[in-house]
């Protein structure tokens, strides 16, 4: 217990000393906000003045939750939510539903009023007085040129050096006796602020929310970014360069022998990165997708794949997000088994039923595909993720490996 | 030199729609109308009555396959008139979608890069004007790489000879390519046939399943 509290004095110390420099210009500052805002109300004027005392708990309770870090615990996250739209007004609306908001004042005015000056007590008590008995024969020494006696923290007077030591071992003794007190005061006191200023348990999930929906947002925009870059090569880069490979393959009908070699050659260059632009574009996001929908698009990743494909879909349309997800998630295992499986076969298979999307992609390789080292289907997964949606690998060592994924969707 | 087309050309990139009035005028076509978007195609081939359509697959207002779904409209309306899709990528759906209409006869489906090749692009308008069927190699090649039924029954040599059918070429071009008579070519597109089950009738008619039935797979 000695070394917890040695450990803890300091701050607990500090944590209470940092109160009283908090609580003290509070309550100066929510009496003038208070008595001119009551004063000024009947001419409205005084009406922002309240506005501001009632939010007054929000800046304090950010304080304060910076403040509980001295406590040697960590400090508790904001229990505020993000505004849906930018402007102050949109703000203090949102604020002053919150029920943190008002949780946030009710403490301020506790500090303001009740909190801080008990922390002056509590240093004074356990600090200030043993302190001053401790440093009587200081006291004595420097005052008793004058009268010959010195009064301990105005209580007791004292007039020589035996009465000032016994002094000293008094107040040791209550310092020692006090201190844990200190710390168990510093602790509760804690303990109360946390309470009021942590985000409540139906905050804490509202967050969750906000960072679910933060998360479907930027899957969203990174896929309209795709859209854009495909769109903006489709419509820059490519065709200037068919326009390029026209113009090469009209000058070489016209050309003497000598020149038609080299601007054949210089054809067949154009013409070699007009193949590999197409198939950037085409591996940014395939137009089919867009075009045909899912079954279609996986017809095209199944021709693409090195390993033969058997395909077995049969669906509709979905949004796009639920399309993209899952095409892409099916194209990144058809790469996979190219690449690592040793399969000679794959087989597709996609149905929709009980309003869930179902798309399983196995092969006959050899297995042992971990999903937790490739960054590709932890991409993937995520993104599924968004859509509330699942994905699996089934891969022990030997094969087969069997990967599906599953999205709970409304089809188009 | 072959007689000469009237053409309705449909493209949004005013740099490519120009290129392409170059082009099928440098091979004596005539290009009576150039457009950038599905609406105006489809006006400009009621008015003109052109001998072959050249639309690009992705076209205004919405940017997906607006110039396709003009190709099909036009295709349902007039199942004779010839069109010949340009495309951006290589999709068989479109192709497939494409020789659906009609009788799969007088229509093309090649990709934009081959605009460059220009006497290859030359032939396959003509090929398409007369009534044939192109498909573009690229989108043949690919298929190629899949052994699907019903192909998993044609020999390699009847593969080789089905995806230069799909391709457009006639008996001879195959016969000239694969270095064999125009008999043998004959003879495996009569096999090809018989395995695809399709049944003896007008024989272009056929070979447009058989390319299908290939572009399915």
């Amino acid at each position: 217990m000695i070394r917890t509290v040695v450990r803890e004095l300091p701050r607990a110390a500090a944590y209470l000393l940092s109160g009283v420099l908090v609580g003290a210009p509070l309550l100066v500052a929510l009496l003038v906000l208070g008595i001119l805002g009551l004063a000024l109300a009947p001419i409205l004027v005084g009406l922002p003045l309240l506005a501001v005392a009632v939010l007054s708990g929000i800046p304090v309770g950010a304080l304060e939750r910076r403040r509980l870090a001295l406590t040697r615990t960590p400090p508790p996250p904001d229990p505020h939510a993000t505004p849906a739209e930018p402007g102050l007004a949109a703000w203090a609306r949102l604020r002053l539903t919150e029920r943190a908001t008002w949780r946030e004042l009710a403490y301020t005015v506790l500090l303001a009023f009740a909190l801080w000056p008990l922390d002056v007590i509590v240093l004074f008590v356990a600090l200030v007085v043993p302190g001053a008995m401790i440093a009587a024969p200081v006291q004595l020494a420097t005052t008793s040129s004058a009268s010959g006696d010195a009064r301990i923290v105005k209580l007791w007077l004292i007039d020589s050096y035996g009465q000032a030591l016994l002094c000293t071992a008094a107040g040791v003794a209550l310092l020692l006796a006090l201190l844990w007190p200190l710390v168990r005061y510093a602790r509760v006191r804690a303990v109360l602020a946390r309470l009021l200023l942590a985000p409540g348990e139906a905050e804490a999930e509202r967050r969750l929310g906000e960072v679910t929906r933060s998360r479907a947002r930027l899957v969203a925009a990174f896929e309209a970014e795709r859209r854009r870059i495909e769109r903006d090569l489709h419509d820059g880069a490519q065709q200037r360069l068919v326009s390029l490979s026209m113009t090469l393959g009209l000058a070489r009908l016209d050309a003497p022998p000598h020149l038609a070699d080299r601007l054949a050659a210089a054809h067949r260059e154009a013409d070699q990165v007009l193949g590999e632009l197409r198939e950037l574009i085409h591996g940014i996001h395939p137009q089919v997708l867009v075009d045909y929908g899912l079954p279609d698009a996986l017809a095209d990743a199944a021709d693409r794949s090195v390993v033969p494909v058997e395909l077995d879909v049969d669906l509709p349309r979905f949004a796009e997000s639920v399309e993209a997800a899952a095409y892409f998630a099916v194209r990144e295992a058809l790469a996979n088994i190219g690449r690592h499986s040793g399969a000679r076969r794959a087989w597709i298979a996609g149905r929709y039923t009980g309003g869930r999307l179902r798309v399983e992609v196995r092969d006959d390789g050899t297995g042992g595909a971990d999903p937790a080292r490739g960054t590709g289907l932890t991409g993937l997964a995520d993104r599924l993720a968004v859509l509330d949606g699942t994905l699996s690998v089934h891969s022990p060592a030997g094969g087969p490996t069997v990967l599906s994924l599953e999205i709970p969707c409304p089809q188009r | 030199m072959p007689a000469a087309l009237k053409i309705v050309l449909a493209e949004d990139s005013v740099l490519l729609r120009e290129g392409l009035v170059g082009v099928l005028t440098r091979f004596g076509h005539e290009v009576v109308a150039a457009v950038g978007d599905a609406d105006a195609l489809i006006t400009a081939v009621s008015s003109y009555a052109p001998d072959l359509v050249v639309t690009d697959v992705r076209m205004p207002p919405g940017l997906t396959d607006e110039g396709l779904r003009a190709a099909l409209e036009l295709r349902a309306a007039n199942p004779a008139l010839p069109v010949l899709v340009l495309s951006q990528y290589v999709q068989r759906a479109y192709a497939a979608d494409l020789l659906d209409t009609g009788d799969g006869t007088g229509v093309g489906y090649l990709l934009k890069d081959r605009i460059g090749q220009v006497e290859q692009f030359a032939e396959a308008v003509e090929r398409v004007a007369a009534g044939g069927t192109v498909v573009d190699p690229e989108v043949v090649r690919q298929l190629l790489r899949r052994r699907r039924d019903p192909l998993a029954a044609l020999t390699p040599r009847e593969r080789e000879v089905l995806a230069l059918v799909a391709e457009g070429k006639s008996n001879g071009a195959v016969a000239r390519e694969l270095v064999v008579t125009e008999a043998a070519v004959g003879k495996h597109i009569g096999n090809i046939l018989g395995k695809l089950d399709l049944p003896p009738a007008e024989d272009t008619h056929r070979r447009v399943l058989a390319v299908l039935a290939y572009l399915r797979a």
